[in-house]
């Protein structure tokens, strides 16, 4: 515990860096910036219009007579909020949370999971170079930052994040992580490691890396909620020491039978990881973006088995200080029979890129034709107006 | 032992166990039938697959708290630890670890994920009824086991696709699904820099619509959803004989298997596996053509590999991969398969499945239909190898009440491979459990 106190201290990244050999003292001068960026990755693809329902369409009981019998809880005359995300009404209210509706990425038709979320987290178009499809496109962004280094993106947790792959260095962790070795074991291995060129530079982070970060879990929370406490206060700890963009992914939205009953862990988690990022971050979440997407909606009707199937048009969630919240962006398709997407799925009206561009721009001040050419190469950021303070 | 022989029982095994004697060169492991699979039988596909049916139906008619369908699903997940066991049991008790490291090498190759989750034994499944009977046979029948067998076409969405002029197709409006056939071209036979475009991918998905799954969890071919007519794949014409047959999908895998770009694809891709992530040319050279002249003969390839020169290099230069490192392990510290057929669901999970999390290669979940990366940097992480220390540090005290003499775990794991400097760090441990921990967590034990 004490040396996780020492840690969130100002004083302690000087220190800290001796015993991090990945990190030079002179990348530490150019931190990029003050603004925090976490993305979550909803994998699964989360059912839009179950979390954000627009009860002021007629059609919706129609559609889902099952999903949308229980009351949501009003945001405004037209949308309400799925009921098991109550907690995070005092975020609503403070223009803390918004949403972007009717939005997806360019991928069409296929609705294949794990298509639909490597395209997401290429950020490209469908016919991108393959090359280019295996760079995730918050990696692209740290290509883009002057003074990015190795841990100003980590990764949070063991789902592997191909949104952050690529050239530009990042760090990876499991805030559970723990390595009981004592002091003379750690000496031994970091002697061992640094003998072997291909060992040292991963042995060295994996040494310091697990001396400098307490095992984090979520104590006083118990099962899935405890992990994501874990998840909520180390991405807290970095964001407050060196890390300017975390990535961590949410999975369990894939549902296809029993929504009502299925829904209730990943949206307990979501809840939980905004309200506890937002307790563990104190001050800087006046300066933070929180953006969770998906890889696709899902069916506008209801299915024989109480669920839903895998759709196209989907919503983005939007948290934290630095974003305009407490409003609904994007434009509403309607859900009459000729306005949806190949007769069963919500339109897209616009891409989802087209508002995260927004976002890193207005965050990190990175250049509108930057983001367009490099970062989401070929967006065209002007639909995605609204989401910046 | 000599270095030679201890870098081979690494390089194409997982290491010495405890007081063996060198087994017969790698290549000749493969002239004996397979034993472990009799030794070791887990539950086929169809019935994995129609006890998962009826917990779905369960599930619909009874609602959620149903003690029948808890007691389906918890047998469901006992059968996944229990593969977990038979695939150690059968890696630690084989007379032949040549041949259980090729059964993973193609398993991968073959890589599907069990959709939803709780099927996951079901991968174990495939396993033994699609590479197992092959991995010593001839890749065109591994190829047509592999591809033709339900958890692919799951996998891969191949019974979501109708021909589009097929009676079934026209009556409801329903479309090619191309996941399958481009998997096929690109990954399992010609690989992606094969002479295919993306008029081959579209021909071939039309020629192999028909496939299903059907209710008792086997591949059936469904006449009225497949398209009618003929199709071209790489300039051969299939089809066409005036009713769509499984016939016509088998014969152009046949020719898919006998491609010399698939000859070359999977000798670069064994020598990669094997010996390098930059295999010598020359080698990938007399394996392709070893493939082409012996038309795919696995044993033939795979012997000729290990006994090559090329593959012979006394310096381990790939990363063992997470599960290999675990059977690695358990092998040196003398673990045995019986011992572990007895494990409860807990300790595998203690000692297995949880550290494959942290180590990055969850059990039976790759990432994709590519399989696991081949890459050293890929598994030698900052997380990868912390969670490996944690691993050596704390696992043998669980699996061993009494822990070998630390210095004579050295020779035991890694004979004449130990240098000097890591037989001094050992010996400057505190205690027996952070010696052995540092020889498991050391550089030479996750080479291979």
């Amino acid at each position: 515990m004490q040396r996780r106190a020492f840690l969130k201290g100002g004083l302690a990244l000087g220190c800290s860096a001796a015993a991090m050999p990945l990190i030079s003292h002179a990348t530490f001068a150019a931190v990029p910036g003050d603004a925090r960026l976490i993305v979550v990755i909803l994998r699964g693809a989360m059912d839009g219009l179950d979390v954000l329902r627009p009860a002021g369409a007629r059609e919706l009981a129609l559609l889902r007579p099952g999903l949308a019998a229980d009351d949501g809880l009003a945001l405004d005359n037209f949308y309400q909020l799925h009921p098991r995300l109550g907690g995070l009404m005092p975020l609503w209210q403070a223009g803390e949370l918004g949403f972007v509706q009717a939005v997806s990425t360019p991928y069409r038709d296929r609705r294949s999971h794990f298509d639909g979320q490597d395209l997401l987290e290429a950020g490209t178009a469908t016919d991108a170079p393959p090359a280019l499809r295996r760079q995730g496109w918050l990696n692209r962004l740290l290509q883009t930052m002057p003074g990015a280094h190795g841990q100003t993106a980590f990764s949070v947790g063991h789902d592997s994040m191909p949104v952050l792959s690529g050239p530009a260095a990042t760090a990876g962790w499991a805030p559970e992580t723990d390595l009981q070795v004592g002091v003379q074991g750690r000496r031994l291995l970091a002697a061992l490691y640094a003998a072997d060129p291909g060992f040292a530079e991963a042995g060295a982070a994996a040494l310091s890396l697990s001396e400098i970060l307490e095992p984090v879990t979520g104590e006083g929370a118990t099962g899935h909620l405890a992990q994501i406490d874990g998840f909520a206060r180390f991405a807290a700890d970095r964001l407050r020491a060196d890390t300017r963009i975390v990535a961590l992914s949410l999975a369990g939205w894939d549902t296809h039978a029993a929504q009502a009953q299925a829904m209730r862990r990943p949206l307990a988690r979501l809840e939980r990881l905004i309200l506890t990022l937002r307790a563990e971050l104190g001050g800087l979440w006046g300066q933070t973006a929180f953006l969770a997407m998906t890889e696709f909606g899902r069916t506008v009707r209801e299915n024989g088995s109480a669920g839903t199937d895998h759709g196209t048009g989907g919503v983005m969630m939007t948290a934290g200080g630095a974003l305009r919240g407490g409003q609904v962006l994007g434009d509403w398709p309607g859900l009459d029979d000729s306005a949806l997407y190949a007769g069963r799925d919500l339109m897209p009206t616009a891409d989802l890129r087209a508002y995260a561009g927004q976002a890193l721009h207005g965050l990190f001040g990175v250049p509108r034709g930057v983001i367009e050419r490099q970062v989401f190469p070929g967006i065209d950021m002007a639909a995605g107006q609204g989401l910046l303070r | 032992m000599t270095q030679g022989d201890t870098i081979l029982a690494i390089r194409f095994g997982f290491g010495w166990r405890a007081g063996q004697v060198p087994a017969a060169w790698p290549g000749g492991q493969l002239d004996g039938p397979d034993t472990m699979e009799r030794r070791y039988p887990g539950p086929d596909t169809a019935s994995l697959l129609s006890r998962h049916r009826h917990l779905v139906q369960r599930r619909r008619a009874a609602g959620p708290d149903d003690p029948e369908s808890d007691a389906i699903r918890r047998a469901l997940v006992h059968d996944d630890t229990a593969a977990v066991q038979r695939m150690i049991a059968r890696a630690l008790d084989s007379p032949a670890p040549y041949r259980e490291r090729l059964v993973h090498f193609w398993a991968d190759h073959f890589a599907l994920r069990a959709m939803p989750r709780i099927l996951r034994p079901a991968v174990s499944a495939f396993g033994d009824e699609t590479i197992r009977p092959h991995v010593t046979g001839h890749f065109r029948d591994m190829l047509r086991a592999a591809i033709l067998h339900p958890m692919m076409l799951r996998y891969l969405d191949q019974p979501r696709s109708v021909g589009p002029n097929s009676p079934a197709g026209r009556r409801r409006g329903l479309g090619l699904n191309e996941n399958l056939a481009r998997e096929v071209l690109e990954l399992h036979t010609l690989g992606a820099q094969g002479p295919y475009d993306q008029q081959d991918v579209h021909q071939l998905a039309g020629l192999m619509t028909g496939m299903i799954v059907d209710a008792d969890g086997r591949t059936a071919f469904a006449e009225a959803r497949a398209e009618p007519g003929s199709f071209v794949v790489l300039g051969r014409r299939y089809g066409g004989s005036g009713q769509p047959r499984l016939a016509d999908i088998e014969a152009v895998l046949d020719d898919l298997a006998a491609h010399p770009h698939t000859a070359r694809h999977l000798a670069h891709k064994l020598a990669v596996h094997f010996v390098a992530d930059t295999p010598p040319a020359a080698l990938v050279d007399d394996l392709a053509a070893l493939w082409q002249a012996s038309e795919g003969d696995l044993r033939a390839v795979s012997a000729a590999l290990a006994s090559h020169p090329l593959a012979r290099s006394d310096r381990l230069v790939k990363a063992r991969k997470p599960l290999d490192f675990l059977i690695a392990g358990l092998a040196a510290l003398n673990v045995t398969a019986p011992e572990v057929m007895r494990w409860r669901q807990g300790m595998v999970r203690r000692v297995v499945l949880h550290p494959l999390i942290g180590m990055g290669q969850p059990w039976q979940e790759p990432r994709g239909p590519d399989g696991w990366p081949e890459g050293f940097d890929a598994w030698i992480t900052p997380q990868g190898l912390a969670t490996r220390i944690d691993w050596a540090m704390t696992a043998p005290p669980r699996l061993r009440r009494r822990l070998p003499d630390a210095r004579a775990f050295v020779d035991q794991a890694l004979g004449p491979l130990a240098d000097d400097h890591l037989r001094r760090l050992v010996a400057g441990a505190e205690n027996q459990a952070e010696g052995v921990g540092l020889l498991l967590a050391a550089p030479a034990f996750n080479r291979r």
